[in-house]
């Protein structure tokens, strides 16, 4: 990889954070309602397996902490914004909100609120790949607490059994909401969990994304070209709170502060100083253009975008124009 | 004009459907290799493959979720839930998923997904296979629900499902599966929305659907026979969405209605029906309408408390008479 690509991949870590923080002031503005789950300390995850990827080209599917991995599948950030501020030029016209962010135009399935609803669903994209026989396959991201509902196991062995081009990515930051991992699972090590099913699988570290994509690589080969499913476990920490709500009462500041030490985007901007790729000064630069370009073009469009109608409210419920041949 | 089984109508469908497209796919426990335990989808193994014609594990959530997932993306599954009773395991994939992503996705994803389901009683099958869940089906947003009660409409239902752009379950009937009917032989469509009335009459509505349309035409029948009375059946056949102005045009015609069916009252058809009822045509009423509808208990094995649980045309006819003061 290049110093061009390494710099926008820094980029694009950098603009997740600053994204996702400028999202948790507009909820305490109350311009974002519901419940907002953010990404901070996980930005390696996603951006780098999806690096090694086809954006618009493969499937992706995630769940209700869904804005960067939207955004790193091709969502333009304004309609992400415009999403969580309920607008009609949201991605989700505004029906959707931060858990339901969708983009079919760059395959970014969406975001789903139900703790391991996803995995069936991506599932069946692979099913759907399978039967028209092109060379696109499904990435499911969810985290560790998903791995204990029965959808995981189900998904799982059909995903196996019938050899389904499916990328399992587990995000494991060690929590489920606000239960850690050793007191809901027996085997904490999540890619181990899929042996019976015989379902090729491995685990790294989630914080450092040259090791991210160098993993990544791997599995997606595999699934690109042997036509079956893989299963990747990242070790990674979420910096912030499971939602906006969060007490933080279930994990001490000491283990909170050592992960931060582990910041995914200090450790590769220590990288790429180190090798004179970037300057302190042109780190500051890229963070003062990200933060100019969310304030002044994405936040902007956001509050300038209309609301829906709300002539328009049991719109959608059923598909517009669907075909109805028995009025033939 | 042929005779056939209601699940050969729905073969038929299947078998139609999947050579004209594809991308249609049925998927179910014991629907391939075995032939489905109903049948309906006898022989679809061997011409169509198991790609196309998958025995699943027995995992009504994740496979329910599957299916949905590749309709989300251009195909167009079948789904085969063996017991409407197992359904309950897939409500989370159906309803959280099915139901709603085109709406939450702002109408930029459509679920293009059949959800085949026989309901009922059928003969002591005992308290977690006698379900009937027309209730909770009806009642989500997102979802089109259809309950054939004849051969043709198995076959017209199921062929309008696969080409319809939104989630639709049918209902069919444990029961129903060897009745026979007469199906067109060219190609037609049933409409998923509307009403429709089947036997015309001027004394009195009877609504209905699936197994219940049986009973209200035994007992018009003898309505008609025994006491001069000519009751109209309407097959409400589509319950959601519930054709409102079809179920109102016919009472302001009879000016009397009952409703049957098969499945306990609090909550249902029976109560959706005199909902609308009210609200749309109160003053067209002459009589007070009535449900008829099952007892308000989990349904029993014992044969005698079995039959004693679930309407028939026998309540239906007596019903009729209270409402006629005859």
């Amino acid at each position: 990889m290049d110093a061009t690509d390494q710099k926008r991949l820094l980029r694009e870590m950098l603009f997740a954070r600053r994204f996702e923080e400028r999202c948790a002031e507009a909820y305490q503005e109350r311009q974002i309602g519901g419940f907002l789950h953010l990404y901070p300390g996980q930005e390696a995850c996603a951006i780098g397996v999806l690096e090694k990827a086809r954006p618009g080209h493969d499937y992706v599917i995630t769940g209700y902490r869904d804005h960067i991995h939207a955004i790193k599948s091709g969502m333009d950030p304004k309609a992400a914004m415009a999403e969580l501020y309920g607008k009609e030029t949201g991605c989700s016209r505004g029906r959707g909100g931060s858990m339901h962010l969708f983009d079919p135009d760059s395959r970014f399935m969406g975001g789903y609120a139900l703790v391991g609803g996803p995995f069936p669903l991506a599932a069946g994209f692979a099913k759907a790949i399978q039967m028209k026989g092109g060379d696109e396959i499904s990435i499911c991201f969810l985290g560790d607490g998903a791995n204990n509902q029965g959808t995981f196991h189900e998904t799982m062995n059909m995903a196996s059994l019938w050899q389904l081009p499916v990328l399992f990515v587990c995000e494991n930051n060690l929590y489920g909401i606000g239960t850690a991992i050793e007191r809901a699972t027996v085997e904490t090590s999540q890619y181990l969990r899929v042996a019976p099913y015989r379902i090729a699988a491995s685990q790294c570290d989630g914080q450092d994304i040259d090791v991210v994509m160098s993993e990544a690589e791997k599995a997606v080969t595999h699934v690109r070209e042997k036509r079956q499913p893989y299963f990747l476990e990242l070790m990674t920490y979420r910096l912030r709170g499971h939602s906006m709500s969060d007490s933080g009462a279930y994990r001490s500041r000491e283990e909170v502060e050592q992960w931060a030490r582990r910041d995914p985007i200090s450790i590769y901007r220590t990288r790429l100083e180190a090798a004179n790729i970037l300057s302190e000064e042109d780190f500051q630069k890229m963070d003062l253009d990200i933060q100019n370009e969310i304030e002044n073009e994405i936040v902007r469009f956001a509050l300038e975008s209309p609301e829906p109608r709300v002539e328009d409210l049991e719109r959608y419920v059923y598909a517009d124009g669907g075909p109805k041949p028995w009025l033939k | 004009m042929a005779e056939m089984m209601y699940w050969q109508a729905i073969l038929r469908a299947h078998d139609e459907e999947m050579a004209r497209d594809p991308l249609v796919f049925a998927m179910g426990e014991d629907i391939g290799v075995a032939g489905g335990t109903y049948k309906a989808t006898t022989g679809l193994f061997a011409k169509y493959g198991e790609q196309r014609v998958i025995d699943t594990p027995i995992s009504e959530n994740s496979y329910t979720g599957i299916g949905v997932g590749a309709a989300m993306v251009g195909c167009r599954p079948i789904v085969e839930i063996m017991s409407v009773n197992f359904a309950w395991l897939a409500m989370d994939q159906l309803m959280n998923n099915a139901a709603k992503v085109h709406y939450m996705s702002g109408g930029r994803i459509r679920c293009p997904f059949v959800m085949r389901v026989p309901g009922g009683t059928a003969h002591q099958l005992g308290a977690q296979h006698s379900a009937r869940m027309e209730k909770v089906f009806m009642g989500i947003s997102g979802l089109r629900v259809v309950t054939p009660s004849t051969p043709r409409d198995a076959y017209g239902l199921l062929k309008s499902a696969v080409r319809c752009d939104d989630p639709v379950v049918i209902i069919e009937h444990e029961s129903m599966y060897n009745l026979k009917g007469e199906v067109p032989e060219n190609e037609f469509f049933t409409p998923l929305e509307g009403c429709e009335t089947i036997r015309p009459g001027r004394d009195l509505t009877i609504f209905a659907y699936n197994i219940s349309v049986r009973w209200a035409l035994e007992a018009a029948d003898r309505l008609s026979k025994e006491l001069g009375i000519e009751a109209e059946v309407v097959d409400l056949r589509a319950l959601k969405p519930l054709d409102r102005a079809g179920i109102a045009a016919s009472v302001r015609r009879t000016h009397r209605a009952l409703v049957v069916e098969e499945d306990e009252a609090p909550v249902g058809v029976g109560s959706e029906v005199l909902a609308i009822l009210s609200e749309e045509c109160f003053f067209d009423l002459d009589a007070a309408p009535i449900r008829v509808h099952a007892r308000d208990v989990p349904i029993p094995y014992n044969r005698q408390l079995e039959k004693a649980a679930i309407p028939n045309a026998g309540e239906v006819f007596a019903a009729a008479r209270k409402i006629l003061g005859k």
